[in-house]
């Protein structure tokens, strides 16, 4: 996969190596990481009041993988990736991002670290449009003061410009350039879920976390979802933790898959694995 | 050349409140002269617009329900008087032995504008960290607070007049006994632009994308990256400096008094902005003159009628809002493009939406093989 990155090195465009050299850090960081992971969770635990809503989960997420994390309604999967980008605190255990302990980070911390996800219930910015909503999220990178917005010196034009030239190739990559001027929520569903990742790409993470993308999508959107998944990470050397309901779309584009049911890890495997295991037969069957 | 234009368009606007400022004092422009109560008004719409724009940038842009904005302006009032009445009399005169009274007056008004608006900013300071961890009501309930704090902290401090309202120095302090009127509506005319200016280039900039993040969904702006309660905090420091400056051109007109900085005031420039449009800049312009003439105007009602003017303004308040819920303007701008014209690149696009939103750059197709490569599987 880096093979092919460099042989296409000129003719990478900006958005391009800008990610991949985000990504790229994320790998030689990863060399002293001992534990070989780029996402580690150590028997991670959260508690709602009786509720366990995660519980003791070891979780290791290898640099580059496509990562499934699949259970039944209500088995802890968003519980997760709050956990993960700082929205909730563990009760127990820790977790550590490329060798550091993130859990007590709050969330524009963890984002600034390299971590973006798209949720599951869309939560894009109604009252923007398409090219402000991934404007938005390239705040982390921007390379304005307030000072240069407001005396609107040569920075700022050159950081607005850089900023928007970079957004539209992200969003052509997606197909959705056209749609710029279109408020996002404005969109039809699948487009929505889309425009949330390029949005989560704009912030230039190295893991990128995706919670249920495919929901509400047709078989034909699907299809091109996993086609677009496979492109980003295969391009940008992103590391993919996804959630996802649909089995097609988990069996099709999951290299390993984790099992959670009442938020305790079953199982952990192969795709194959996974679908002939006793134990996720039993939770889904049971569900 | 974009400095030449946008140096253009200064002096233009410079002229124009010049002229107008003229017409408005006692001289008048080449005979033409507004009444001088009219001139009032025009005063205090000035001043209610860098009041409802300020404000904007919190409860508008930033989605944060402040209700303690006349604070700061007290803030900036009693601030800057304090140093016209008792520090800059001294500066004032050595100034005007070297370039004339009328520019010693300027720098020093200017100088003690900049303190009100920096003391007003210090207030928002304190205020912005402890409280703006606190949401919605909470927090309007809290600035409302502040507000009154900063009211009854001058109700009782008698070397700023106390509750009889700040006319100069007190004995046995020696400083000027009457406080300066350096205000005019030139000085008002040209702080309504810088705070609109201000407003605008922060609303549209990387600032304003994380402010409205906050106000649209603040979980996801945090999540894209977003410190949300540092911006929070930098949304009231600016907004309460501004309303500083309007409160250090209220002091040096209409001398401060503390009952002109009860909560009713802030109420009054709330309703300005959610009458003009919650997040509309010239909505909140907008909003500020209708607020301040709209009494004035019921004023004039004949007879009878005129005992039920109070009754008629808030019916129109109520009409207006029933039939705009979003405020006059709803989120939207008009009139801007001169200015957005005057600030684009020369080569600039010219696919700028007259309604809200940053300015699109256009650019040639980007020749992203890839996103062919996508297109065509
Ligand atoms: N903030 C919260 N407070 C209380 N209970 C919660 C909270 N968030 C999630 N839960 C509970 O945790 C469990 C796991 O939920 P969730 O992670 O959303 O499941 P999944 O995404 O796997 O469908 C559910 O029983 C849910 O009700
Ligand atoms: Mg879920």
């Amino acid at each position: 996969m880096s093979g092919s990155t460099e042989q296409n090195a000129s003719r990478r465009t900006q958005a391009e190596s800008i990610l991949t050299e985000a990504a790229h850090t994320a790998r030689s960081q990863e060399v002293t990481d001992t534990s070989g992971a780029v996402l580690r969770t150590d028997k991670c635990t959260i508690r709602f009041g009786g509720l366990i809503a995660v519980n003791s989960l070891d979780m290791a997420v290898r640099e580059g993988e496509i990562y499934g994390l699949i259970g039944p309604n209500g088995a802890g999967k968003t519980t997760v990736f709050n956990l993960l980008t700082g929205v909730y605190e563990p009760t127990e255990g820790e977790i550590y991002f490329q060798g550091k302990r993130i859990d007590s980070l709050r969330p524009h911390q963890i984002a600034r670290r390299g971590v973006s996800r798209t949720f599951q219930n869309i939560r894009l910015f109604p009252g923007m449009t398409v090219l402000e909503n991934v404007l938005t999220a390239c705040h982390i990178h921007s390379r304005q003061s307030l000072a240069d917005a407001v005396f609107r010196t040569p920075r700022f034009e050159r950081d607005e410009r850089e900023q928007r030239e970079f957004c539209l190739e992200l969003l052509k990559i997606f197909g959705l350039e056209r749609f710029q001027n279109e408020g996002g929520t404005s969109l039809p569903y699948g487009n929505q879920r889309r425009l949330e990742i390029v949005r989560a790409l704009a912030t230039r993470p190295k893991l990128l976390l995706l919670d249920e993308p495919a929901a509400g999508m047709n078989p034909a959107e699907q299809e091109d979802l996993i086609e677009l998944i496979r492109l980003v990470r295969d391009r940008f050397g992103l590391t993919i933790l996804l959630v996802e309901h649909n089995m097609k779309v988990v069996m099709g584009i999951c290299e390993r898959i984790q099992v959670l049911d009442y938020g305790k890890p079953i199982a952990l495997g192969l795709p194959e694995e996974i679908r002939n295991n006793p134990k996720v037969i039993e939770a889904y069957l049971g569900d | 050349m974009k400095f030449l234009k946008r140096l253009l368009v200064a002096v233009v606007i410079g002229l124009v409140l010049y002229a107008l400022n003229l017409a408005m004092s006692k001289e008048g422009l080449f005979g033409i002269g507004v009444p001088l109560y009219q001139v009032d008004l025009w005063k205090l719409a000035g001043i209610n617009v860098i009041l409802a724009v300020s404000l904007n940038l919190i409860n508008g842009f930033t989605g944060q329900f402040s209700i303690g904005h006349v604070g700061f302006m007290a803030v900036g009032a009693y601030s800057s008087t304090f140093m016209t009445v008792y520090y800059t009399q001294g500066l004032e005169q050595s100034l005007a032995g070297a370039v004339g009274a009328g520019v010693a007056a300027a720098i020093v008004f200017l100088l003690v504008i900049i303190v009100g608006a920096i003391a007003a900013a210090i207030a928002g300071l304190i205020v912005g960290i402890p409280t703006l961890r606190l949401r919605g009501d909470y927090l309007a309930i809290a600035t409302l607070g502040f507000a009154e704090i900063i009211r009854i902290v001058i109700v009782n401090t008698n070397r700023i007049g106390a509750a009889t309202g700040f006319r100069g120095a007190v004995d046995p302090w020696p400083g000027r006994v009457t406080i300066p009127a350096y205000t005019n509506f030139l000085w008002i005319g040209i702080f309504d632009v810088v705070t609109i200016v201000i407003i605008y280039n922060i609303v549209n900039s990387d600032t304003g994308r994380a402010l409205i993040s906050i106000r649209e969904d603040e979980l996801a702006a945090q999540a894209m990256g977003v410190n949300t309660t540092r911006y929070k905090v930098t949304a009231f420091v600016i907004s309460a400096a501004l309303a500083g400056v309007a409160g250090a051109l209220y002091g040096h007109w209409r001398l401060p008094h503390p009952a002109d900085f009860t909560f009713v005031r802030s109420f009054e420039i709330i309703i300005m902005i959610v009458l003009g449009g919650m997040g509309s800049i010239t909505g909140a312009v907008l909003g500020a003159l209708v607020i301040t003439f709209l009494p004035e105007l019921l004023r004039q009602l004949p007879g009878e009628v005129y005992n039920y003017r109070l009754v008629i303004y808030a019916a129109l308040l109520i009409l207006i809002m029933i039939t705009r819920p979003q405020g006059m303007l709803g989120g939207r701008e008009i009139g801007f493009n001169w200015l957005k014209r005057a600030q684009r690149r020369p080569e600039g696009d010219t696919a700028v939406g007259a309604d809200k939103g940053v300015p699109i750059a256009e650019r040639d197709a980007p020749t992203a093989d890839h996103a062919k490569e996508v297109e065509n599987r």
